[in-house]
């Protein structure tokens, strides 16, 4: 005979034996391809088809070298270039959205409500849409091939998605902060820069780290907008790459893996140390 | 609440106001005015003049070099003879219409998976979170054309099992397959707003169900589903206008072709070919309204079904 409770037990316990079996296998699947292409990048090319990611032997950083000096550029020079246009679109989006939001949030002025609505739907609008006139009208200032196109409509505030996060987040700071500010005679800016932007930190922050990421990964804005190589961004370079790759120009699979990893590297390093924030960011957007 | 929400129950109107404003409220009023200027100036020259210049373009056949002539229809006449762009519109439905529900199913289940006091629970979150992050970059694109490829690492796999694969990328009957395998891969995102919005579901109504003698599938049918609603719908939205625009994968893995014969060849890829590449500018813009013109009616019609089962608790 045995004790019903002590059943219960056992069946719970194979329960989740169960679960963590199945959730480690699925995330092993999830990471083996990443896996795999870093341990390739250290690779020689004829190994990297006939070894699996879990043996380590022989490795080294050949690839790397051969990758960085196989574009015109070296590789560096892409990596400046995307560094610059990600840095100048992350202040651009905390200055200009931080302010809309604010007006948003708490300051009552004529049409607020309309513009909050065209805001939620300019989230939706798919970009191809502005892309030819855009492109005419930043060509026709000189903007092609340097990094405004990408950071002046930032600054302008239109990525919209970021306006949204921050009206909600400073939707939940009380009141009560700003009606004593303005008792003590503060107006709407010194309440902004005073009270409302340092209570804002973990949504700037999580601005900051996804404005990273999308600009660091974006390829159909640098692809129409910078045409001149000198100007490319690192995911340009990679494209460039592949193609000059798959024609048979003489580099190798191992150097193209090693030159993916290295642009990927700093969004891995960003998933790090900011993954709390933006876990907390999606799910704070996302949440009812 | 989340932007779709907000959307679902939008008004438009103001509060109450008085139609004088008395000394404070001007003030008041001048300062949002001051605080919207970059975006007021923003949804002036960088989207609502562009959607209206490309609208125009849109009856024009514009080279870019030459100024553009007025050809009235003729742009959305040849949109619908062109076969190509038939094919576009198939491969994205075909993309979005498998990859999308099946991206959501796999995010709720995971979810519910993590969901109550999971040890390592952080760890697991992260592994998954990851794809979601990188799984827009050229590099994994890159890595996919290796995965799939002819002697590549699924096939690797499958040679364990002693089956000889294709190259996965280069057969025009699976290329798009493996960019549909590609973008459920990145359910990340949406899995971690399926936790949230788990976490929101007031334990008690578990509890009263379970007193009430309802099974596990019952209170996931009855509780879970029903509160998650809104949530779903939100990821819903989101991961269908993102499927819509879907561009990059497809340019890579194909060599910026949308080959093997047009398999790849997703909406915004032609819209590229013909605008960037052929400088067929006015036709680009015609392809480009049409776009809006779906995604807004699919998103219209999505928010007009989601009365009948997206259930607002508040």
């Amino acid at each position: 005979m045995t004790d019903p409770s002590l059943t219960h037990r056992r069946r719970r316990r194979v329960q989740g034996v169960l679960k963590h079996v199945l959730l480690t296998a699925g995330a092993v699947l999830m990471l083996y391809p990443i896996l795999w292409m870093v341990i390739s990048s250290l690779r020689p090319d004829e190994l990297i088809f006939s070894r699996s990611a879990f043996s380590l032997s022989e490795l080294s950083f050949d690839n790397f070298r051969e990758g960085w000096n196989a574009l015109r550029h070296p590789f560096g020079h892409y990596l400046v270039n995307s560094t610059i246009i990600t840095a100048g679109s992350i202040i651009a989006n905390l200055i200009a959205c931080s302010m809309t939001a604010y007006a948003f949030a708490r300051i009552r002025f004529r049409g607020n409500r309309l513009f909050f609505a065209i805001m939620l739907i300019t989230i939706m609008l798919p970009v191809h849409v502005l892309l030819v006139p855009q492109y005419v009208l930043f060509n026709s200032l000189g903007w092609t091939n340097t990094p405004l196109p990408f950071i002046v409509p930032k600054l302008l505030a239109t990525d919209a998605f970021f306006i949204f996060l921050m009206v909600q987040f400073i939707r939940g700071i009380p009141r009560e902060l700003d009606e004593a500010a303005t008792i003590d005679g503060a107006g709407p800016f010194r309440i902004f820069t005073r009270i409302i932007l340092p209570l804002c930190v973990p949504a700037l922050a999580t601005t900051a780290i996804f404005t990273f990421i999308w600009t660091w990964n974006d390829f159909l804005g640098p692809l129409i907008f910078l045409t001149d190589s000198e100007s490319h961004t690192v995911q340009l370079a990679l494209r460039s790459f592949v193609d000059s790759s798959s024609s048979g120009g003489g580099s190798s699979w191992g150097a193209l893996f090693a030159m993916s990893v290295v642009s990927l590297l700093p969004v891995f390093l960003v998933f790090l140390f900011g993954q709390r924030f933006l876990i907390r960011g999606i799910a704070t957007t996302g949440g009812k | 609440m989340s932007a779709i929400g907000e959307l679902a129950q939008l008004r438009l109107r103001d509060g109450k106001r008085p139609r004088k404003l008395s000394r404070r409220a001007k003030s008041e009023e001048r300062a949002g005015y001051a605080f919207m200027t970059p975006w007021i100036l923003g949804i002036i020259v960088i989207t609502a003049g562009p959607m209206l210049a490309s609208l125009y373009l849109s009856f024009t056949d514009y080279s870019f070099l030459s100024s553009p002539e007025w050809v009235g229809l003729a742009n959305y006449q040849e949109l619908l003879v062109d076969t190509r762009f038939h094919q576009a519109i198939k491969v994205t439905f075909e993309y979005v219409v498998i990859s999308v529900p099946l991206q959501l199913i796999i995010a709720l289940l995971v979810a519910m998976l993590l969901d109550g006091g999971l040890r390592g629970m952080g760890l697991y979150r992260s592994a998954y979170y990851l794809p979601s992050l990188i799984g827009g970059s050229v590099a994994i694109a890159i890595l996919w054309r290796q995965v799939f490829g002819a002697d590549g690492l699924f096939n690797q796999f499958l040679a364990v099992f002693g089956i000889e694969g294709p190259s996965w990328i280069a057969h025009p009957d699976t290329a798009l397959g493996t960019l549909i395998v590609l973008n459920v891969w990145t359910f990340g995102a949406p899995m971690i707003i399926f936790l949230a919005g788990l976490r929101q579901i007031p334990t008690m109504y578990y509890e009263a169900a379970a007193v009430d003698g309802a099974g596990r599938l019952r209170r996931f049918w009855n509780i879970t589903i029903p509160m998650l609603t809104p949530i779903i719908f939100f990821n819903l939205i989101l991961q269908l206008i993102g499927a819509f625009q879907a561009f990059t994968q497809a340019f890579i893995i194909s060599g910026g072709s949308g080959a093997p014969s047009d398999s790849t060849l997703f909406y915004t890829l032609y819209l590229y070919l013909e605008g960037f590449g052929n400088f067929q500018m006015g036709y680009a813009s015609a392809m480009a309204w049409v776009l809006v013109v779906i995604i807004g009616a699919f998103t219209a019609l999505n928010f007009a079904v989601s009365k009948y089962w997206v259930f607002y608790d508040d």
